[in-house]
């Protein structure tokens, strides 16, 4: 006998084996090597998942039980295959040019992207799909334990293998069905491992029943008599059940996640549904041609009360054949974990998307942009999902105890499944279909499956049995397998009947009492007339023709030079016969990724999408294409307002330069001046004391008066400096005030005595005294030396003859004000506005001074917080001096 | 009186006309050219200072650049478009010594150009030099 560790070291191998082959597919598909990945074989195989360890172990228990009613289950999804081809067709075309990722979304899709209906679905789903994952796992226990029970060492423990393997699976998908952020995407390892499985499971079916027909029964003669002779083959054919059970594994074909993942979402090409309406009723054919052979042998062989779900497994190793059952074993093990992967990965899609993301979204609202992270977030969501799925079925099974018949969990959780069939059909070929009432017959549906069979089918836990017999609080017509009272049906045939035809009822007269969104009402016209607008999809593929429109498009995106130097570039890449390169799809990627650099991801997809015809432009893309659009207008919105204030920069700027080149042109005229005013004394001096030198027999009065010349203009050179000194300090502003409090009459006092002493030019100066009584607070010797410079002009420029200066002065409103007039015939009105400037000297009047007095007295008053002006309408030249009484801080 | 009586009175009286605005100045230079032998007049205004020159008719003028009313530039200009008075000899002293105003006199048709200060031997070779070309010629 084999040993439990060898079995057990095989079926590691085996799924190392599934590992790497799945690795090997993903490396090659990213390579671009894989094109034989995406052959219609392949495609076909991975259909197969629809045969799962139900069908594996399970058809031939159910022959054993009910004969020939397990052909039911393959009957469906062939009749489906051959004669509703162009509706898968049409399905497939939708899923992808909509670029769905489930079964969910593609039914929120239809309903304008309603996310309550996704979430229904969704729960369905999972409601449906953890069962079933549960029956996966209950059968590879019951296939362990058929071996456990021959093994000798006792080491095999029922719930760690199944967890250990529920592990293994649950990596398996999160390895290879979460690579990618993108769900639409195919899973080529994925694809590639369970296509693998497919042609295991139907190879040991297919070597257990030769062994049976030939090995036991010996030929087909003696097997065909084996079978007449059996109940099997005397079975009556029930047309209700048969009906209802067609019509449910059609219906479950079409609705189940695992079956949508492989038939629309890892579809390379409408194409491939050509080759499968054949091949995959083919291979169901192959794998149900030996299901009642092998149930009359192994009830003919078998002890009675053995269980017929596992004579796959004992009929070999009731004849010693331990390398056979080993084989079907494998078998049934490939059938349970390829139908767990995609369960898990369909789901596990769908939660994310429907229910993990918007939650997960919601609470980050507010929280400014959610790009970056977003793309890790999905990932984790979609691993933890899986992870969780898993978990679930996993505690299902513990919770359930796996006592029920393997087949009967199955036909419960297709008969919930198929309540999505209505508004999937609907939405596909009716646009009069609306959400409310994909919504309402939904709910319809799901609640009468649940009531009608899966709370009765779980025993008395959940509903009482006398519900059961005779109807919640009484009431009779709601009895829950006899609804308004019609009896004597099967359960099974009962709930397909009442929840498919009151879902569908419900579905048709809520659509037709709502009205549409205009979402809704696009996406309608997009599903029901998809092949009107839509090219078959074949991935990014297409002609060199459309290379030429590709290349134009890319010139006005990126302009000429850069096209072509990529498009160049690509050609070489691909081998370089024509200029052109070829569109292929690594090339269309490529662009793509290189023109949403410049119009968007969303924006770029469209237009490569609209070109090479893999798929219509959607709603959402014209909608995140329209969100483009608004960034941008944004964002030139923003240049505008940059664009703007550069330009009022530009003009600050000009004007800055403006001032500053009259500044330098200032600099240039004051340096300009200053040098004559200092070169003129230093003339006088230099000449004079050369005469000096020079000159023999000077007589004494010329020495006398060229010295005093000498000494005069030194004198007016040093003047000089002093004033440049004292303006270049008071314009800086780093003049120390020394303040000081005292009446204005003393301060003028000194400052008439003080200009007029050592002059002999005389000056009257006329003063109304009693005025001048005023206190002040200022800098003092400042303001004197202000008085003194008026004084003084009014004694050197005063022109008349007898020359007078009339100093008044009045107190007004915190402020003095000081006038001083003379008598002479003033400064003319054209030279007013020049006199505070630097080296103005009105007139070219040369009495000394180098016409910096009054552009100092005006530093002087600027800084004490006052002002001097001139005074017009006096007669003769006026100045106006404003001191405030006290001087504050502020002033400066 | 014309190019003759002015040859021919060159070595009796030598008239040069000294226009400057400053008075120590002027002094120096009519004490300097007095003992050189030359008959000097001053005038310290711009204004008249070209019909002052016509009136005068020296053998060499000394012009300020920074005069009261007229600018020394202005009154050499109008000299220049004179046609008795386009070969005088002007020798201009200014105390602005850049060198744009060196290129502002030559272009006026200045005879020679010197900044203030300057030594009192440059100024008596200056009038020499300019004196023996005007007569030379």
């Amino acid at each position: 006998m084999a040993t439990l560790n060898l079995l057990i070291l095989v079926c590691l191998g085996y799924v190392v084996l599934l590992f790497g082959v799945a690795f090997a597919a993903d490396r090659m598909a990213a390579a671009g090597r894989g094109a034989w990945l995406r052959s219609p074989l392949f495609y076909t195989l991975s259909l197969s998942i629809y045969c799962t360890a139900w069908t594996f172990y399970g058809a031939v228990g159910n022959a054993a039980r009910s004969g020939l009613e397990f052909v039911t289950i393959y009957l469906g999804p062939t009749l489906v295959m051959i004669s509703w081809w162009w509706g898968l067709r049409k399905l497939v075309r939708v899923g992808r040019s909509q670029r769905v990722t489930s079964i969910a979304d593609l039914i929120s899709s239809r309903y304008g992207k309603s996310n309550t209906l996704a979430i229904c679905v969704t729960i369905l789903a999972v409601l449906g799909g953890t069962p079933y994952i549960a029956l996966q796992l209950q059968s590879i226990t019951l296939s362990f334990s058929i071996f456990a029970e021959a093994d000798p060492s006792g080491l095999y423990r029922e719930g760690s293998s199944v967890f250990w393997v529920a592990a293994g699976l649950a990596m398996f998908a999160i390895l290879f069905g979460t690579r990618n952020l993108d769900a639409n995407e195919r899973h080529h390892g994925v694809v590639t491992a369970i296509a693998l499985e497919s042609v295991v499971k139907l190879f040991a079916l297919l070597a257990v029943g030769i062994f049976v027909v030939w090995g036991v029964a010996g030929g087909v003669g003696p097997m065909m008599d084996r079978i007449d002779a059996s109940e099997i083959g005397q079975w009556n054919v029930d047309a209700g059940r048969w009906t209802t059970f067609i019509f449910l594994s059609a219906a479950a074909f079409v609705c189940l996640p695992r079956m949508f993942q492989v038939m629309v979402v890892e579809n390379a090409d409408e194409g491939h549904l050509r080759t499968a309406a054949w091949a995959f009723p083919l291979y169901l054919l192959l794998m149900s041609l030996f299901v009642v052979p092998i149930a009359v042998v192994g009830l003919d062989l078998l002890p009675e009360g053995s269980n017929p779900d596992l004579f796959v497994l004992t009929v070999p190793l009731s004849q010693g054949n331990e390398w056979l059952a080993m084989l079907s074993f494998i078998g049934g093990f490939s059938s349970a974990t390829s139908m767990v992967i995609v369960t898990a990965m369909a789901l596990s899609t769908m939660v994310s998307n429907h229910l993990v993301m918007p939650i997960w979204l919601s609470t980050q609202e507010g929280s400014g942009s959610l790009s970056g992270d977003v793309r890790h977030v999905v990932l984790v969501a979609r691993r933890v999902s899986i992870a969780a799925i898993m978990a679930l079925g996993f505690f299902y099974y513990r919770l359930s105890g796996g006592g029920a018949a393997l087949a009967s969990i199955g036909l419960v959780a297709f008969a919930g499944i198929s309540q999505i069939l209505p508004a999937l059909v609907g939405g596909l070929f009716w646009r009069g279909a609306t959400r409310t009432g994909a919504l309402v017959g939904l709910s319809v549906g799901f609640l009468l499956w649940i009531y009608t069979l899966l709370l009765p089918g779980m025993g008395g836990a959940l509903m009482s049995s006398s519900v059961l017999q005779d109807g919640p609080f009484g009431i009779g017509w709601l009895r829950p397998q006899a609804l308004f009272g019609i009896e004597g049906m099967d359960p099974m045939v009962h709930t397909v009947m009442w929840s498919l035809s009151l879902n569908t009822v419900a579905f048709c007269v809520a659509s037709l009492l709502s009205f549409p969104s205009p979402l809704e009402r696009l996406q309608g016209a997009q599903f029901v007339n998809v092949f009107d607008h839509s090219v078959a999809p074949r991935g990014w593929t297409g002609s060199v023709a459309q290379s030429e429109d590709l290349m134009i498009m890319t010139q006005r995106i990126l302009g000429a030079g850069p096209a072509q130097e990529f498009f160049q570039a690509e050609a070489e890449q691909q081998g370089g016969r024509s200029s052109l390169p070829e569109p292929t799809p690594a090339f269309l990627e490529r662009l793509e990724r290189e023109l949403s650099g410049s119009v968007g991801a969303a924006t770029a997809h469209a237009m490569i999408g609209q070109i090479v015809g893999g798929s219509s432009v959607s709603v959402e893309d014209l909608l995140a294409v329209a969100d483009e659009s608004a960034q941008l207008l944004e964002y030139s919105s923003q240049l505008e307002v940059k664009s703007a204030e550069l330009s009022r920069t530009a003009r600050q700027l000009r004007e800055a330069n403006t001032k500053l080149t009259q500044i330098s042109q200032q600099k240039d005229n004051f340096l300009s001046q200053v040098s004559h005013e200092l070169r003129t004394p230093m003339t006088s001096i230099r000449a004079f004391s050369e005469i000096m030198r020079d000159t023999d027999g000077l007589t004494d009065e010329e020495q006398t008066r060229y010295a005093a010349i000498i000494h005069d203009e030194a004198l007016r050179l040093t003047r000089l400096l002093d004033d440049l000194l004292d303006l270049s300090v008071l314009e800086s502003g780093q003049v120390s005030l020394n303040m000081g409090g005292d009446t204005l009459r003393s301060v003028l006092d000194r400052a008439v005595s003080s200009a007029l002493a050592g002059t002999s030019k005389t000056l009257t100066v006329r003063r109304s005294k009693a005025s001048e009584r005023i206190p002040l607070h200022t800098d003092l010797d400042r303001l004197g030396q202000v008085f003194i410079n008026l004084i003084s002009n009014a004694q050197k420029y005063c022109d008349a003859d007898d020359p007078v200066l009339t100093i008044s002065a009045h107190d007004v409103g915190g402020q003095v004000v000081i006038d001083f007039a003379d008598n002479g015939s003033g400064i003319p009105a054209e030279a007013r506005s020049m006199v505070f400037e630097k080296f103005a000297r009105v007139g070219g009047d040369k009495a000394g001074g180098a016409g910096l007095g009054l552009a100092i007295c005006r530093e002087i008053m600027q800084r004490l917080g006052g002002d001097i002006s001139y005074l017009p309408g006096q007669g003769g030249a006026a100045f106006r001096v404003q001191v405030p009484l006290a001087y504050r801080q502020a002033a400066q | 009186m014309g190019i003759l009586s002015r040859g021919g009175m060159k070595h009796m009286s030598r008239k040069v006309l000294l226009i400057e605005d400053e008075p120590n100045i002027a002094e120096a230079i009519r004490f300097l050219l007095t003992r050189e032998g030359w008959q000097v007049e001053t005038h310290a205004e711009g204004t008249d200072a070209v019909e002052v020159i016509q009136g005068a008719n020296p053998d060499l003028v000394i012009l300020d650049v920074m005069l009261p009313g007229k600018s020394g530039m202005d009154i050499l200009r109008d000299l220049r478009e004179l046609d008795d008075l386009r070969g005088l000899p002007v020798l201009m002293l200014t105390a602005r010594g850049q060198l744009r105003d060196r290129e502002m006199a030559e272009s006026a048709g200045v005879s020679r150009f010197m900044t203030k200060p300057f030594s009192n031997a440059e100024v008596l070779t200056a009038v020499r030099d300019l004196h023996a070309q005007a007569t030379q010629s």
